[in-house]
């Protein structure tokens, strides 16, 4: 939407699924203000001529009930509001809510830049490609400070924390490039930490994936089994191995109990906690002697290492990932 | 005859009796801040026990128990001769108030001197976060640690409040040496009485939360 | 002066006040340095309070200038991005803290209040100055971190950002804020007391005027929120000095956590910021209607409602930060409730100008402004309450224009109406009216050019806390400053005028608006020491004015 006097954007482009939605009730809350305002604005005005000073218009009180009107010009707005929370909220969580098959995608923000992997090793900086029609999940974390993910054109953004995993969600609907902007303070170039969302038509999006750059043409998983040998894991987590540790082969997304009663999942989050403290939520029946690697590995390598982890549960050809859930641990 | 500044009601009151009134109100809304003030320790503590509860029991093993247990026992005592300082003086009894305001000064004292051997016992024991914590004690040393960052935090907040009670208790004890209380004005008495006990309610909770965790 | 009930009584003009010949009024009880600086006179304390705040509130006006300049062009270098992040905390932390919470209650609330209820003075006036010397004291620590290069945390200090990251001298500012504190705790403390224990015979609580009532409201939610900042201030300069603490990822402290403490405060103190001005707003409508409040119990009420309901949504800051989407959704909830009570209240000043027999004075043109402006304000905090549009302008140049439209639009021209509301009654002075409507309009134009760009600005989705930004969006930014440069000529007029009228304006009369209230008919202008020759006794309802008309039984 354009401003018609000068050629001025005021909306940005929407090319995103959720980016309509947002829009209309952008445009409804517009509405609704602009009338309350208006209206207020005529009242007030009216008011202000009517019963100035020096006219001698008719003050003698009316036998309205004071009570009555404050309730009415209290109901109504309250209905109102709640109207448009339950509409706000229907789009959040769908907008929030990562399809099944959604493709992920790995981001870690650091300062001041994002590093981004494609599930098949496809390496790209501050950029992010990708295909339009298709479902994907960006599964984000930091390596320092918070960030946040901003992609005005789809509507959408999520802060990117260090500890924990967290997602976006969404399929461009319109081919085209659309900025990516860090919507979260993080430092002197918080400004500078931008770049360009490029959506591309499933083949272009193919032939583009494919031509990977110049070092290693290994995917996620399996720079991630490199990884798992360089750095010992295969040594306990092995198969035929002596040493006491949970068997890695099909656990991901399976219900595991620890030690104290409870359940988890085992999730992308868990995975990465249990690389980095692997004291906090130990499975029942094993001892806490896994050593932590927190310091020593990056969080692009722990997301290659649980890529590799999670491809040990289905058919390598296909590797769908549990939704990634945004809430708050501890 | 009571002193000049016992009889003497400031100017802004009109009787003796709104003056006391506001003095009541004016110190049970400065404990209500300092609920919140503890408040916010308390629950990131909670927050992080049920979290990471094992490392918190193993950063509690650690601690002194004994030493922990006889300060709630030496800080109940001062409590007590805390109340019957404000009594004795609800009689009008100067001389009794003034054993019992150095009876809790004593007590405090002895509370905050045992607190200072544990810090020191605690530090032998490479316990203290960033100074000279050492993580091959534990088998969860980054919770441990957690615990400990927050186990100092507040019992140090708490340190410094028993320090700004015994200034208090001083001011308190130099007064009442001037004969500034009697029977008909002893405000002052009560307020720093009633901030005496909410220290102490304040160890009440902490003494469990961080001693107790495996009992 | 009389002790019997508040009737009105025309009031002479232009002469000089007329009061007890023997009795000097407070700006006169004794000369010096000495005798302002140990002075318990709550009168003299609002004045210390009215030229500190003022001092910050040109601090953080240059740094608001200096960010304004800089994005002029979307590359500019006035300064470069470490400076340009030092100015924005500055301007947020001196605005906030040093300006913003102490205006209303600190100048004019420990000025009027203890008239309006009929009292000397506060229930502790050692107290109160004390609270003064605190806050300057945090003043000196935070001008101390800022003179020394300053912090580029923001305001929000956020974890880890603060507690490892940040250059700068973060514990010496966090300190500042946190010794600051205290002096809004003080001063809360002493509004309750002198509230519930100091009022006047017959000063029944629905007989006080509704600017006592939103005070009270504002010390209830400055004593119950400000110690959790306190607390939340010393665990980030604790973490920071020690280089290990419980906001630290890598020992699995949780950065969330410093979220929700922030917040849990910080919510709570936009309603600090913004409840007095709403009681300021509500003396001058009536006075300036010659009317009695529509609705006074619900006005009333509705100020407590805003505190409580003020403490349970502050996770509408967090909707994106990786908190549970159920917590997300009840504080949405709770969000939209919580204006409510505010949307009343706008209502009821509405309601108040009807039948009523108005004047354009120059308070007046403030309250006007207020309505006005806090309206587009509130409206568009609903936007930020809605989840999936607050999904698209989180962080963004919007939510700085919401809270700019609440703030500046809304409390700055609450401060500025009060201080010429009560001007005869602070300085025994009258101001150049027409000087003074000028200045009114200049900075109603001013507001509006400079922030309602911004609504735009944050739609396209400009970050906030950018130096630099997509040349797409730069005439926007030239609407933005050029109102701000307006704005600044607006500002500085009522410094000028006000102070000029302080030394050589006309004297003004003991009751130059006719208004009802204890403060303008038991009292001199300006008062003496202690107020009132005789403490009043209270008969009649608050705001004992003409209108409207009872019509005929």
């Amino acid at each position: 939407m354009i401003c018609l006097l000068a050629d001025i954007p005021l909306f940005p482009e929407e090319a995103g699924n959720s980016a309509p939605q947002v829009d209309a009730i952008y445009r409804a809350l517009v509405g609704i203000s602009t009338l309350m305002t208006a209206g207020l604005f005529v009242v007030i005005t009216c008011f202000l001529i009517r019963y100035r000073h020096t006219s001698e218009a008719n003050r003698t009180m009316l036998r309205l009930s004071p009570t009555y009107l404050e309730v009415t010009w209290t109901t109504i707005p309250m209905i109102i509001f709640t109207g448009l929370f339950v509409w706000g909220a229907i789009v959040f969580v769908k907008a929030n809510h990562p399809a099944r098959n959604a493709t992920p995608i790995y981001v870690v923000g650091q300062q001041w830049y994002w590093d981004v992997r494609h599930q098949n090793g496809r390496h790209e900086i501050g950029d992010l490609h990708v295909p339009v029609g298709q479902p994907v999940q960006l599964i984000m974390t930091s390596a320092d400070v918070i960030h946040d993910y901003y992609i005005p054109a789809f509507r959408q953004k999520y802060d990117v924390v260090p500890g924990k995993y967290t997602s976006l969600s969404f399929t461009a609907t319109k081919p085209g490039k659309y900025r990516i902007l860090c919507s979260q303070y993080c430092g002197t170039d918080h400004s500078l930490m931008t770049g360009y969302l490029f959506a591309m038509r499933p083949d272009a999006y193919q032939s583009w994936l494919d031509a990977k750059d110049g070092t290693g043409p290994q995917s996620m998983a399996e720079t991630g089994a490199r990884l798992f040998r360089t750095f010992s894991c295969s040594g306990c987590h092995g198969e035929n191995i002596g040493v006491h540790a949970p068997s890695l082969a099909g656990i991901y997304g399976n219900s595991v109990p620890l030690q104290g009663g409870q359940f988890a999942t085992v999730d992308d989050q868990y995975l990465r906690d249990s690389i980095l403290r692997p004291t906090g939520e130990i499975v029942a029946g094993y001892k806490p002697i896994m050593p932590s690697y927190q310091g020593q590995i990056s969080e692009e390598q722990v997301m290659q290492i649980v890529a590799y982890i999670k491809s040990l549960s289905q058919p390598p050809a296909s590797a769908t990932s549990l939704p990634v859930s945004n809430s708050s641990t501890p | 005859m009571p002193e000049e500044s016992a009889s003497h009601i400031p100017e802004q009151f009109e009787s003796r009796a709104q003056q006391e009134e506001a003095d009541a109100l004016g110190i049970w809304t400065f404990l209500s801040t300092e609920i919140l003030f503890f408040g916010g320790l308390i629950l990131s503590y909670s927050v992080y026990r049920v979290s990471y509860h094992s490392g918190f029991a193993e950063g509690s093993a650690h601690l002194y128990f004994w030493i922990g247990t006889s300060n709630t026992f030496i800080l109940l005592t001062s409590s007590l001769f805390m109340a019957l300082a404000v009594h004795s003086i609800q009689d009008g009894d100067l001389e009794k108030l003034r054993r019992y305001l150095a009876l809790t000064f004593t007590f405090g004292a002895a509370f905050l001197g045992l607190k200072l051997c544990e810090y020191y016992l605690d530090y032998r024991e490479h316990l203290v976060p960033s100074v000279n914590f050492d993580p091959t004690h534990f088998l969860h040393p980054h919770s441990a640690e957690l615990f400990l960052f927050l186990y100092f935090a507040m019992t140090g907040l708490h340190a410094i409040h028993m320090t700004l009670g015994l200034s208090a208790l001083t001011y308190l004890y130099i007064r009442a040496r001037r004969n500034d209380f009697s029977k008909a004005y002893h405000s002052p008495v009560r307020v720093v009485g009633l901030y005496w006990h909410f220290v102490d309610i304040v160890w009440v909770f902490l003494y469990p939360m961080l001693y107790l965790i495996n009992n | 002066m009389s002790s019997a009930s508040t009737t009105i009584e025309p009031s002479p003009t232009g002469a000089p006040p007329t009061r007890h010949p023997v009795t000097p009024d407070y700006l006169n009880d004794g000369y010096g340095l000495r005798s302002w600086l140990t002075t318990h006179d709550h009168k003299r304390i609002g004045i210390l309070y009215l030229l500190s705040i003022t001092v910050f509130f040109f601090i953080g006006g240059w740094a608001a200038t200096m960010m304004r300049l800089q994005l002029l062009s979307p590359h500019g270098d006035l300064v470069t991005s470490e400076t340009y992040n030092r100015l924005f905390t500055l301007h947020g932390v001196t605005m906030v803290w040093f300006f913003l919470i102490p205006s209303v209650p600190s100048v004019l609330g420990n000025f009027v209040l203890p008239m309006m209820i009929g009292a000397r003075d506060v229930a502790f006036p050692r107290l109160n100055l004390l609270s003064w010397y605190i806050f300057v004291l945090g003043g000196i620590f935070t001008l101390y971190a800022t003179i020394s290069g300053g912090v580029d945390t923001g305001w929000t200090f956020y974890t880890p950002y603060s507690t490892t990251y940040a250059n700068g001298h973060v514990i010496a500012m966090a300190s500042g804020i946190f010794i600051t504190g205290f002096s809004t705790i003080f001063t809360a403390l002493n509004f309750i007391v002198t509230t519930h224990t100091m009022r006047a015979p017959g000063m029944h609580w629905f007989r006080l005027p509704l600017f006592v009532w939103s005070l009270y409201a504002t010390s209830l939610i400055m004593v119950l929120a400000t110690p959790v900042i306190a607390i939340t201030l010393a665990l980030i300069a604790l973490e920071r000095f020690a280089g290990v603490g419980i906001f630290d990822p890598r020992i699995g402290g949780d950065p969330l956590l410093f979220q929700h403490l922030f917040w849990f405060y910080s919510h709570p103190a936009v309603y600090i910021m913004i409840l007095p001005g709403m009681g300021v707003v509500s003396e001058m409508i009536t006075c300036f209607s010659r009317k009695r409040i529509f609705g006074y119990k619900f006005v009333a009420y509705s100020s407590l409602a805003i505190a409580i309901l003020g403490f349970i949504v502050w996770g509408h800051h967090m909707f994106v930060a990786s908190q549970s989407i159920y917590a997300g959704m009840i504080f949405s909830m709770l969000s939209f409730l919580v204006s409510i009570p505010s949307a009343i209240k706008v209502f009821n000043w509405t309601a108040t100008l009807y039948k009523g027999r108005i004047h354009f004075h120059t308070p007046m043109l403030y309250a006007l402004g207020f309505i006005g402006l806090f309206t587009i304000g509130g409206l568009t905090g609903l936007f930020l309450a809605t989840l999936a549009v607050d999904m698209h302008v989180h962080d963004t140049y919007f939510v700085i224009a919401h809270f700019h439209y609440i703030m500046v639009g809304g409390m700055v021209m609450a401060y500025l109406g009060g201080l010429h509301f009560w001007w005869p009654k602070i300085s025994g002075r009258m101001y150049n009216e027409k000087l003074a409507q000028f200045s009114a309009a200049i900075i109603f134009v001013g507001f509006n050019l400079t922030f309602f760009p911004q609504f735009i600005l944050g739609y396209l989705g400009m970050p906030r806390r950018y130096p630099y930004y997509p040349p797409q969006w730069q005439v926007f930014h030239i609407l933005s400053t050029a109102g701000a440069s307006v704005l600044a000529v607006g500002y500085l007029l009522p410094l000028c005028y006000l102070t000029w009228s302080f030394f050589f304006g006309r004297h003004a009369p003991p009751n130059p608006w006719n208004a009802s209230g204890l403060e303008w008919n038991e009292t001199s202008s300006p008062p003496i020491r202690t107020n009132f020759e005789k403490l009043p006794i209270v008969t009649r309802e608050a705001y004992d004015y003409p209108y409207p008309i009872k019509s005929d039984a």
